[in-house]
């Protein structure tokens, strides 16, 4: 049998239909492929073996019974670690909920488990999401599969690390400032970030309220669209949720047409501070749009500039109203103070986020804190807010001119280990092109476009609210124009890693 | 300083100094079937914690949704109170800590309520019995919030969780939906200030009841009322620093808090101290209020507009809609009732000062004439609600049995007597009047037979009264009718002894 790790989710899902595989096969397999590589990556927190496999027999059982199933049932998942699961840890990445169970799933992770997707494990992540390499994750740092020296990004970096080395097809990932697109930048994969509301945030343990939103970590345009299928919707327990159709989006990345598409390349994202390397990667990519019929239109968003400045103002305030229910009353880590025999429950409370939180968790509830407070929120928080509206302009402006905005995702290829974790402006910079899109609530989608210095580099369409259908066709497009030119899919070229040697 | 060492002024005494200014905040539960923001019962009294959610709990991941019910309650509620209604509203967190708050802010509405610039007007009945006089409270807001849990301190005296062992959490009561309202100052009359306090709470509590929105139980702390108090020296308009006292839980506690409160301030300031802005507790044993935390204006709660939920629109044709299903208003209502029911301006004060107005609605609309059911719901029921310390609308007795009852007494089977013990019998959950007036036998005894043996007794036991009404005395009678009703325990019919005694000794 062949491996069945290196499959698409889409040639899977055909293979299971017509009996060529099972599920419990394909699961076993990426089981297999998780045990032997997964030490050296760390892209997993949990592991549910048995879990995963009852449900892969499950559907092989129901396959056999002639139900007609999900076109996605039988193919594995992982999911990223701040999602609820009944029966399976949630910990954020955190001390904080080292071993909570939660007693409910997540709205995508019911979804998942409705359509039938076996559920791999839950996939490591920056702490409560907070991070651009999964470098502040409590259990430890996720590698790049391209370069196990190198960060995967963040706080995405488990997820994108998984589809990246085989360990599993398809993963769902969270994106609040990027979380999804930049480690699917660095580690050659595609990550969608949906409409706001187009997913629901039920179960998703909330980092930056305004700004969160789950969608799909995959190593092709057409998977990601098959999974955005199943994890999208309305959901009445999501009030922000939104109650309209879900963007024809499998269509669209079948279709992969852009004769005559618009699209606007953002003259702010792409100059100083992006690597030659990535930059080169980006105009070779524009160009083959051109080719290929596409019009291309340089446009300008001004506000874009700002962006960065409102985002660390406006997210770390909901994360400090957030995060503060984690005070060791009802659930997760309680550490009594010392040398206080009979504490009182601030001291508890203080003590336990003390010893829960890490440092990156603690710098953002202090920012948002401050900013949150009532001599500081006109100067800090209510700016923010203006300077969202200003950037949601912009959009507009430039979605009046062109249907898709285009830039690189992300300003640099994956960096070292520790390189940056010194300097959190330096690791915040990194998300400066993926940040105003959660702030105007916008998809986005981020495709592998080459490499540099033999590192994936990634490049970001943008749509307007609702249009993610046009992400699905313009990335399909690329992807199949860029492996036109290379000679294979991209995922083919990924180094094969140490431990599968 | 303390309470100890605070020298009280009496009221009289203060108000020729200083001129009272309050701020009333009253919280109400809504008497919705599911809380603000998620599908759990509300009931009250269940178990703790078996009215839970992930929602409720505030778990991690989990997500709140408006409770439109709640909405529509409380834009019937802010209607009722004159307010105008916002076309766009949102909700915010209020940020603090609390062990019984389990996400650690409190859903409510700041800068944005759903109802807002209201009055309501409300009469203080005046000292000789005459026409009261009516004083207009204006409204600054009525906002949505979510209630907080529940902390039960386990150990030490107080309750409180100063000396505790351990703190138990109900989370039953979290996420409630509550409405807080919020008065502008009120300054009236120094010696009106505590019954205007009074009157107003009363007042919101029979809208909140006429509404259908709220049981409005004190008692049962779904209605609290905070009272804000502070006093200037008369022909000053500096305001003085306020004192919030928190949680009182009665009508006449309201009154007797601003009252306390306007006496300890006078004595805090005639000693030249400065009042602490800070909470306090009332003592309902004693009338006084203690020192609960101190509070100041850098309090910071960071509110800011709550993520989680979309922002309430409720459309023009809604509101107009729900303006069109208010009830008649209180007062209003208690004008037509007092002429329907031809009573005096006495009896209206002292139906409606003693909470039993919808009781004796309820009473009339079973049968019972309005004099009568109010004899027995001011009379009988008031004294033994009295002494069970409760309101008489708590005793386990329905309008419809006190309908019954009289009607028994109508018809001749019971006399005012008898009818005492069945009230007896009904409270003690003996069953329904006619229950007990079978399995206690209280029935009148009308039997000319055991009657004329008895009367014959009372003949032969007072011959000199017997003589009497021989010489045409009937007003002798009653020595010997009093002695048939002793003989007979009370369950004589009076009017037939009169009869047979006339009858024999014509």
């Amino acid at each position: 049998m062949s491996d069945l790790t290196r499959s698409t989710a889409a040639d899977l899902a055909a293979a299971l239909a017509e009996g060529s595989v099972t599920s419990v096969e394909v699961t076993q397999q990426h089981l297999d492929r998780i045990a032997a590589v997964d030490g050296e990556i760390h892209a997993y927190l949990h592991v549910d073996a048995e879990g995963a496999l009852a449900a892969a027999a499950d559907v092989d059982r129901r396959r056999d019974a002639g139900e007609s199933l999900h076109h996605l049932a039988g193919v594995p998942i992982a999911v990223k670690d701040v999602l609820t699961t009944t029966g399976l840890p949630t910990t954020c990445g955190s001390r904080m909920l080292e071993g909570w169970i939660p007693p409910y799933d997540a709205t995508v992770v019911s979804r998942l488990k409705a359509a039938g997707l076996p559920i791999l494990g839950k996939t490591n992540m920056d702490e409560f999401a907070m991070g651009s390499s999964t470098e502040h994750s409590a259990y430890g740092p996720t590698r790049n599969p391209w370069d196990t020296d190198r960060i995967p990004g963040g706080s995405g970096g488990g997820s994108a690390a998984a589809v990246a080395a085989f360990e599993a097809p398809l993963a769902v990932g969270t994106d609040t400032g990027g979380s999804i697109r930049q480690p699917g930048a660095v580690t050659g994969t595609v990550g969608v970030k949906p409409t706001y509301g187009g997913v629901s945030r039920y179960g998703l343990v909330a980092m930056a309220s305004s700004l969160d939103q789950a969608g799909p970590v995959t190593r092709t345009v057409l998977d990601a669209a098959l999974l955005h299928e199943v994890m999208a919707g309305h959901d009445p327990r999501d009030s922000t949720s939104l109650d309209v159709p879900v963007p024809p989006v499998v269509e669209a990345a079948r279709r992969a047409d852009v004769s005559g598409l618009r699209v606007g390349v953002i003259r702010e994202l792409g100059g100083e501070g992006f690597q030659p390397g990535v930059r080169q990667r980006f105009e070779e990519s524009i160009e083959l749009l051109a080719k290929a019929g596409a019009e291309i239109v340089e446009v300008s968003c001004p506000s874009f500039a700002h962006g960065l400045a409102a985002y660390y103002l406006v997210m770390p305030s909901e994360v400090s109203s957030n995060l503060a229910k984690f005070d060791a009353m009802r659930y997760g880590l309680r550490v009594s103070p010392d040398g206080v025999e009979v504490p009182s429950a601030e001291q508890v409370m203080a003590a336990s986020r003390d010893a829960g939180f890490g440092d990156e968790v603690k710098r953002r509830i202090i920012l948002g804190t401050y900013a949150l407070s009532s001599g500081y929120y006109d100067a800090y928080y209510g700016s923010a807010q203006k300077v969202r509206t200003l950037i949601a302009r912009d959009f507009e402006a430039a979605f009046e001119q062109v249907d898709v905005l285009a830039s690189p995702t992300s300003p640099a290829v994956a960096w070292r280990l520790g390189e940056k974790l010194d300097d959190p402006l330096a690791m915040y910079a990194q998300d400066i092109a993926t940040i105003p899109a959660n702030l105007a609530g916008v998809p986005g989608i981020s495709l592998p476009i080459g490499l540099s210095e033999g590192l994936p580099v990634g490049l970001q369409f943008l749509a307007p609210a609702m249009a993610d259908d046009r992400l699905y066709n313009a990335g399909a497009a690329v992807e199949r124009l860029v492996a036109e030119r290379d000679g294979s899919p991209f995922a083919a070229l990924a180094p094969e890693l140490e431990a599968a040697r | 300083m303390s309470t100890t060492d605070t020298k009280l002024v009496p009221l009289e005494d203060a108000l020729t100094r200083y001129q009272p200014v309050m701020g009333l905040e009253i919280h109400v539960e809504l008497n919705t079937a599911s809380k603000m923001f998620c599908g759990c019962s509300t009931a009250f009294g269940a178990e703790p914690n078996t009215q839970i959610c992930p929602v409720c709990l505030g778990l991690p991941g989990a997500l709140p949704v408006v409770n439109a019910k709640a909405v529509e309650s409380a834009i019937r509620m802010g209607l009722a109170l004159n307010c105008e209604i916002a076309e766009w509203c949102r909700f915010a967190r209020k940020n603090y800590f609390y062990p019984d708050m389990p996400k650690n802010f409190q859903t409510s509405q700041y800068d944005e309520p759903i109802a807002f610039d209201g009055w309501t007007d409300v009469t203080v009945p005046s000292e000789d019995g005459g026409e009261g006089e009516t004083f207009r409270i204006q409204i600054e807001r009525a906002h949505m919030e979510e209630d907080t849990g529940k902390s039960l301190h386990v150990g030490g005296s107080t309750g409180r969780i100063h000396g505790a062992d351990y703190s138990l959490l109900d989370y039953n009561r979290a996420g409630i939906p509550l409405i807080e309202i919020v008065t502008r100052t009120i300054e009236v009359p120094g010696d009106k200030a505590p019954a205007v306090a009074r009157a107003f709470v009363n007042q919101v509590r029979d809208l909140m009841v006429a509404l259908g929105v709220s049981d409005a139980r004190m008692d049962q702390g779904s209605m609290r009322a905070d009272v804000n108090l502070s006093l200037k020296p008369l022909g000053s308009d500096q305001l003085g620093t306020r004192s919030e006292t928190k949680n009182v839980n009665s009508f006449r506690s309201v009154e007797r808090a601003v009252r306390y409160e306007i006496s300890r301030h006078a004595g805090i300031l005639d000693a030249g101290g400065s009042i602490l802005q800070e909470t306090r507790h009332f003592h309902e044993s004693d009338g006084t209020t203690s020192a609960g935390r101190p509070k100041s204006d850098a309090d910071d709660y960071r509110y800011f507009p709550e993520p989680d939920l979309a922002p309430v629109a409720p459309s023009r044709e809604w509101v107009e809609e729900l303006r069109g299903t208010l009830p008649e208003p209180p007062s209003e209502r208690r004008k037509r009732l007092q002429s329907e029911w031809g009573f005096s301006d006495l009896d209206m004060r002292d139906t409606v000062g003693a909470g039993a107005l919808d009781l004796v609605v309820e009473t009339v609309a079973a049968g019972a004439s309005p004099q009568v059911a109010k004899k027995w719901w001011l009379g009988e029921l008031a004294r033994t609600a009295n002494e069970q310390g409760t309101d008489v609308s708590a005793l386990a007795i329905t309008p419809a049995q006190v309908a019954q009852i009289q009607g028994l007494i109508d018809a001749g089977r019971i006399n005012d007597k008898l009818a005492r013990q069945v009230f007896e019998g009904v409270l003690a959950g003996e069953g329904e009047p006619e229950a007990v007036v079978a399995s206690r036998g209280l029935e009148v005894v009308s039997d000319d037979g055991a009657l004329g043996e008895a009367v014959d007794r009372a003949i032969a036991n007072d011959p000199d009264a017997a003589q009497k009404i021989r010489d045409g005395k009937q007003a002798a009678a009653g020595a010997l009718i009093g002695f048939v009703m002793k003989e007979m325990r009370g369950q004589a019919d009076a009017g037939r002894v009169r009869e047979l005694i006339l009858e024999k000794l014509s």
